[in-house]
């Protein structure tokens, strides 16, 4: 499967896997935060890159050992769906998460820039939705007034 | 008032560019109408009962003459004549057509204004007193917060899917709430702590609605500079924590209520003390430049107004007389006034003006008021800067342009939301009775007589006719698929807030005026005297004496008993 990261059409290396799946032999998958509570020492020591997929209303203080993981996963129910934007700053800001930060569910072009200025890098879109023309999502509202992931100084320090 | 610097002008063009590609998707089918829906509202475009609406922002109310030109050149072109004044100092034009939306905001750059953020689950527009800079009782302008504000809130990009929408409201008059913050999600007044410091009071969880509630104060005082940093951790605890199941469940007022408000604080403390970095400081430079547009402008030196003013209001002009009482405010500065602009006339939906009428209301404000119009949450125009020597030959010219009513604050000068005309959320037509109301008390004696009293009507629960703050607020409900209306009493905007209660059993839709006219006759005779103002009287003798003048001799009549509960 493509996603959308840092801004580039790439091929998936991650593989999703649903509870009560299977776990594969190597690669690198993302489990949901149920199983990763439930496993995460034997997760955490059979793979070197773990992807965990976290629900709306979970906050960053739910996810234990946040530090060992690549990639953290944050759902969009729905594409109204708003806290997955706050959780992604307080991941990025308060707890200095450096992994990839995806956004999966229903994610459309015309969310991904608010979505990258709050921390996210890494897009898995609506299946459908064309990736090609939503790079260009990147180039629109070039401009900014706040601080936020992507630039802690507001535009009174940057005028 | 405040001017684009290129940054500001690049970014509303950049939307309004981003806008019409996200149109054409919408038209080529790519997006989905409910994808399409969130990207709409956030640019202000509704779609009402018979067509799409355009809500353009005015931030604060502030208007210079060259931007009402242009909202009467968009009303000419892309509308039907007209544009309609809102209960939040916006203006909203009924007819647009999709196609032509994006050309409309193209105009509206060109004069820096535009339809972001006037609906959707975002911040919206940031209000403030229609006579912030020019009050006698004002400690400080609050206008400059309000466009500091406006900034941070523009495409945040961490609060455009809050779980509903969002309204701020900042008044600098500590001692006279024109701006209704305690009826905002976050209502700000500008205060003076024991040390002689300016700072914010902070209310949270105001606001009208289906459950109605007054703002509790989370921050008795914060220093000016973590103005920013503060609403962000307001935001963010309502955006992570605000309830997303039931949209009627999901303003703040909701949860502040649910936490209890100490809860909430704790909350929102918790998340400041982590996030207020210092680069989120307000620094005094940016305060100080963002200030200096909202400079007074050139002012004669003239002799105080008062003496005049007493003259032109016992004068043989009776006309002019009533309008100098009714709708000329004082100026802190001497010689000078503010005049409301009554756009509340029979025959014409309170809030409605016409292109011709908006392009004479330019002119006057280029001649008697440096440019200036201040729109008004009880959908009337402010003239701000007007010489007091010049009110007589202001207000013949008003008269001759049919904008010379001189009811302001007065009974006629009633707030409707638009109601079943355009509204497929209304219950009850809401236009209509003000337009009875405008039409059975236009009497001037009886006006004057009645005095201040304000009538609000919303055509559902919804409340966007504010009636909950009406000192008599009409609310149209739906009773077996006929427009019933309940009455209410005692409610209150202002520093002195507070909520209206029901009178008694709804009225179908020909009792509802003859119910206001019973409550008004029964004040003017229960009243201790000419001095008591309608809304101190109910609260001083209950609402008895009023059920039994509307309820009382129709008790056994048919109209009560259809509508009885
Ligand atoms: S109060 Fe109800 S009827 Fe009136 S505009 Fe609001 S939603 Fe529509």
């Amino acid at each position: 499967m493509q996603i959308i990261r840092k801004r580039e059409i790439t091929e998936d290396d991650f593989v999703h896997v649903p509870d009560g799946a299977p776990l594969p032999e190597g690669g690198k998958p993302i489990v949901t935060l149920a199983r990763y509570t439930a496993e995460r020492d034997a997760l955490l020591a059979r793979y070197s890159a773990l992807g965990v997929r976290v629900p709306p209303d979970k906050l960053p203080s739910d996810i234990p050992d946040l530090a060992r993981l690549a990639l953290v996963a944050l759902e969009f129910p729905k594409f109204t769906e708003g806290r997955p934007y706050s959780i992604a700053r307080q991941l990025r800001d308060r707890h200095g998460f450096e992994g990839e930060l995806r956004a999966v569910g229903w994610v459309l072009r015309d969310q991904l820039r608010y979505m990258e200025r709050c921390g996210f890098d890494a897009f898995e879109l609506k299946p459908g939705k064309p990736l090609e023309s939503a790079l260009e999502a990147f180039g629109e509202l070039q401009l900014t007034y706040q601080a936020a992931a992507d630039d802690p100084r507001p535009i009174y320090r940057r005028r | 008032m405040y001017q684009y610097d290129d940054h500001d002008r690049r970014i509303i063009i950049e939307r309004a560019q981003q806008f019409r590609g996200q149109v054409a998707r919408r038209l080529s089918g790519e997006i989905t109408e409910e994808e399409f829906k969130p990207l709409r509202l956030q640019n202000g475009l509704y779609m009402q009962l018979h067509a799409y609406m355009l809500r353009v922002a005015i931030p604060y109310g502030l208007l210079s003459s060259t931007q009402v030109r242009r909202l009467a050149d968009i009303a000419r072109k892309y509308d039907r004549g007209y544009a309609h004044l809102t209960t939040r100092q916006n203006i909203q034009y009924n007819w647009p057509k999709l196609g032509d939306v994006p050309s409309i905001l193209d105009d509206l750059a060109d004069v820096e204004m535009h339809a972001v953020q006037t609906s959707g689950n975002c911040v919206r527009n940031i209000t403030s007193d229609p006579f912030a800079g020019i009050a006698p009782d004002e400690l400080e302008d609050p206008r400059p917060y309000c466009e500091i504000m406006r900034q941070w809130s523009t495409f945040h990009p961490e609060f455009a899917n809050l779980p509903r929408k969002f309204k701020i409201a900042v008044t600098g008059t500590p001692g006279e709430d024109r701006a209704a913050v305690r009826f905002h999600d976050i209502g700000i007044r500008i205060v003076e702590n024991a040390a002689k410091e300016r700072g914010f009071e902070v209310l949270v969880g105001g606001g009208m609605g289906r459950t109605p509630h007054i703002g509790a104060v989370i921050r008795e005082f914060l220093p000016k500079r973590h103005l920013l940093s503060y609403m962000e951790s307001i935001l963010r605890v309502y955006n992570l924590h605000g309830r997303r199941d039931n949209k009627f469940k999901a303003r703040i007022k909701i949860l502040v209520v649910a936490l209890g408000v100490e809860e909430f604080r704790r909350r929102v403390e918790e998340d400041w003390e982590a996030t207020k970095t210092p680069e989120l400081e307000l620094p005094d430079a940016e305060v100080a430049r963002v200030t200096k547009f909202f400079a007074p402008p050139a002012y004669e030196k003239l002799p105080a107004s008062a003496d005049q003013l007493t003259a032109l209001s016992l004068g043989r002009d009776r006309e002019l007389g009533n309008w100098i009482k009714n709708n000329v405010v004082g100026h802190k500065v001497p010689g000078y006034s503010a005049v409301v602009i009554s756009v509340k006339m029979p025959g014409v939906p309170p809030g409605d003006v016409s292109d011709t009428q908006l392009d004479a209301i330019a002119g006057v404000a280029d001649r008697y008021s440096f440019g200036h119009v201040v729109v008004t949450h009880t959908q009337n125009l402010v003239l701000p800067d007007v010489k007091t020597s010049d009110l007589a030959k202001l207000h013949a010219e008003l008269v001759e342009l049919d904008l010379g009513k001189a009811n302001v604050g007065k009974l006629t000068d009633v707030i409707t939301c638009p109601g079943l005309d355009y509204c497929d959320l209304a219950n009850a037509r809401s236009i209509p009775l003000s337009l009875e109301i405008a039409e059975r008390f236009d009497r001037i004696d009886y006006l004057n007589d009645v005095g201040d009293v304000s009538i609000k009507i919303s055509g559902c629960i919804n409340a966007c006719g504010h009636h909950h703050v009406g000192n008599i607020g009409i609310l149209g409900i739906d009773k077996r698929g006929e427009e019933f209306y309940q009455l209410m009493l005692g409610g209150s905007p202002g520093n002195d807030a507070s909520i209206g209660k029901i009178l008694g059993a709804a009225l179908p839709q020909d009792a509802i005026v003859d119910a206001v006219e019973k409550v008004l006759d029964r004040y003017l005779v229960v009243r201790e005297s000419a001095d008591e103002r309608f809304l101190d009287t109910v609260r001083r003798v209950g609402f008895e004496p009023f059920r039994q003048a509307v309820y009382g001799d129709a008790l056994f009549g048919a109209a009560a008993e259809k509508g009885a509960e």
